[in-house]
């Protein structure tokens, strides 16, 4: 148990690239009512094959950051390296697989061809898609759904499918917008423990925005936490919990500890409310 | 089991009756009431006329003469509705389709130069909206123009496209066509905009996360998107092409039923008038109900509908 804590930190120490690099990153949006100062001097090393959560209550920035990270905003200050490019060549270059709020499947393309979505547009040709398709879905556990439609599926089974739509060109890095903030409980849980079965069969590098405290803890090997006005982090801590994490793990001790590390955190950046 | 199959089938009969009866019997009420308050008001109307005749002639009609003659006047002010249905028989069935007495033959006429003017205005609609959705400045310049056009009153516009057309040499089918492209391209253009639109801002970072070129977002997103808001406005749009060919043949008189409706006024032609009005209204129903048609079957096959 305490070896594979230290696992993480050493990896980390023999100098391994980082995947995602923020030095100081600020953004500040124009609005009608003055500037707003959505992130500020953000800084952050993700290693591969880190699990990291962003975690902190609404408008700390933690969207923005990872859409940031993302390319689909434009930093205003500071440094931001994807896979040692800016972002925007990052997301040119097709160097992550993102996933949103929503599920977000096109109601006129069933499952199959819902996934094969970024195929098509990033030119895979046609055996290939449907050797990709079949491939995620069995990751996401989805095989035989392929003719279904999405309106056939349950929202946690649409949620798997926009993951392997996600997964399906093979990015090295898996951004997740709250993913699973619209389902129930139980389902989500149940997602969350096939997301960490299925990140360390992938060895992906995962960014993952939560405000649900369990989930982050859960998953992670770095939790983020955030706070706002304006936002930024005030807090990383590094996860001592095993790689292998069965849901019974969120009673131990351990876990208990992190999280309320996490709460304490999330406290302190939130003080002046 | 077969309990349960007794059981079944009044429970879908009665569904059945009840879809049934609940479209048809209260449409076939209205019907009924309609055409008593025509009939009424063809007795009272044309009972004008009779009364007249009868001073003329020094003879006093009784109240069942009087009526029985307001049914079958040759020229009415208004028309009994069995005299327009046994005038649409005949110009429909005892006449040979190409002859120019045939309302089959003037429906055609109308029908084809509808035809063309819906096919040149949902283009039409498609491409400008198309640049508005696509260009700033065309989304700031194009729709205040397309909703001035339809503010102009057709009827006066219409005769001037003829005239126009007509002094380059453009005659017949066309200058008719473009009255109807006139008339259906904007509810295109006003739904089709909405349809490109209609993908949220999560769909288009989905494809810019994909790095997707314009050509790509426009073919697998916004596309497939508008397809439930261009049926919307097709309906619309073909129902406004068939009343932009009647007008465009109302100032020519080269067959079509416009020219059947202004013929009919000249001479005081009211059974005739009234016959290819009905031939308007059921050739507009059957223009609307096939693509009506056309769409719950796409939509099926886009899996849109289930």
């Amino acid at each position: 148990m305490m070896q594979a804590v230290a696992v993480p930190e050493q990896v980390k120490d023999v100098a391994q690239w980082p995947v995602i690099s923020t030095k100081n990153l600020d953004l500040q949006f124009q609005t009608a009512d003055g500037p707003v100062q959505a992130l500020k001097d953000v800084t952050l090393d993700v290693t591969p094959g880190d699990f990291v959560s962003f975690i902190g209550p609404s408008g700390c920035g933690k969207t923005t950051l990872l859409r940031c990270i993302a390319g689909l905003e434009t930093p205003t200050g500071g440094m931001l390296s994807v896979n040692g490019m800016t972002a925007e060549e990052a997301r040119k270059s097709r160097a992550y697989g993102y996933v949103f709020q929503a599920a977000g499947l096109y109601p006129w393309r069933n499952i199959g061809r819902n996934i094969k979505l970024p195929l098509e547009i990033m030119g895979f040709d046609k055996s290939e898609q449907d050797r990709r398709m079949r491939d995620v879905l069995q990751l996401v556990d989805l095989q035989g759904f392929e003719g279904k439609y999405p309106w056939q599926l349950s929202g946690g089974m649409q949620q798997r499918a926009s993951i392997a739509r996600a997964l399906a060109f093979d990015a090295d890095i898996l951004l997740m917008d709250e993913p699973f903030g619209a389902l129930d409980e139980i389902v989500r849980d149940h997602l969350n423990e096939q997301l960490l079965n299925l990140w360390s069969r992938t060895k992906k590098t995962i960014c993952f925005v939560t405000h649900s405290i369990p989930e982050a803890v859960y998953l992670s090997t770095r939790i983020v936490v955030m706070s706002p006005r304006p936002g930024r982090i005030t807090e990383i801590i590094e996860s001592p919990l095993p790689k292998d994490r069965p849901l019974e793990i969120r009673d131990s001790a351990a876990f208990i500890e992190i999280a309320h590390r996490v709460r304490e955190g999330l406290r302190a950046g939130h003080g002046d409310v | 089991m077969t309990d349960a199959a007794q059981t079944a089938v009044p429970i879908i009969r009665g569904a059945a009756l009840r879809r049934f009866g609940g479209g048809v019997y209260p449409i076939l009420a209205v019907l009924i009431a309609l055409i008593a308050v025509w009939y009424l008001a063809a007795a009272w109307m044309n009972s004008t006329w009779t009364m007249d005749q009868a001073a003329r002639a020094g003879t006093s009609p009784g109240f069942s003469e009087i009526l029985a003659d307001t049914m079958s006047q040759d020229r009415p002010k208004l028309p009994a509705p069995h005299q327009v249905a046994a005038e649409f028989y005949d110009l429909v069935f005892n006449k040979p389709v190409t002859s120019k007495r045939s309302l089959v033959w003037h429906a055609w006429v109308t029908l084809s130069a509808t035809l063309v003017g819906f096919g040149i205005g949902t283009v039409l609609g498609i491409v400008l909206a198309l640049g508005i959705v696509h260009n700033r400045a065309m989304d700031l310049s194009v729709m205040p123009w397309a909703i001035a056009s339809q503010t102009i009153p057709i009827l006066a516009i219409a005769p001037m496209i003829i005239v126009v057309l007509n002094s380059i040499g453009i005659t017949g089918l066309l200058p008719k066509a473009v009255i109807s492209a006139y008339l259906s391209f904007f509810p295109v253009v006003v739904g089709m905009v909405s349809g490109l639109r209609s993908p949220d801002a999560m769909q288009m970072d989905l494809l810019r996360t994909y790095n997707a070129s314009r050509a790509e977002i426009l073919w697998k997103l916004r596309f497939p998107a508008s397809v439930p808001y261009l049926f919307a406005s097709l309906k619309v749009g073909i129902a406004a092409a068939l009343v932009g060919a009647v007008v465009g043949e109302l100032p020519v008189q080269q067959g079509g039923l416009g020219a059947r409706l202004l013929g009919g006024s000249y001479y005081g032609q009211t059974v005739q008038m009234w016959a290819a009005l009905f031939m308007a209204a059921i050739l507009a129903a059957v223009l609307v109900l096939i693509v009506t048609r056309i769409e719950a079957g796409l939509l099926k096959r886009m899996g849109l509908r289930q």
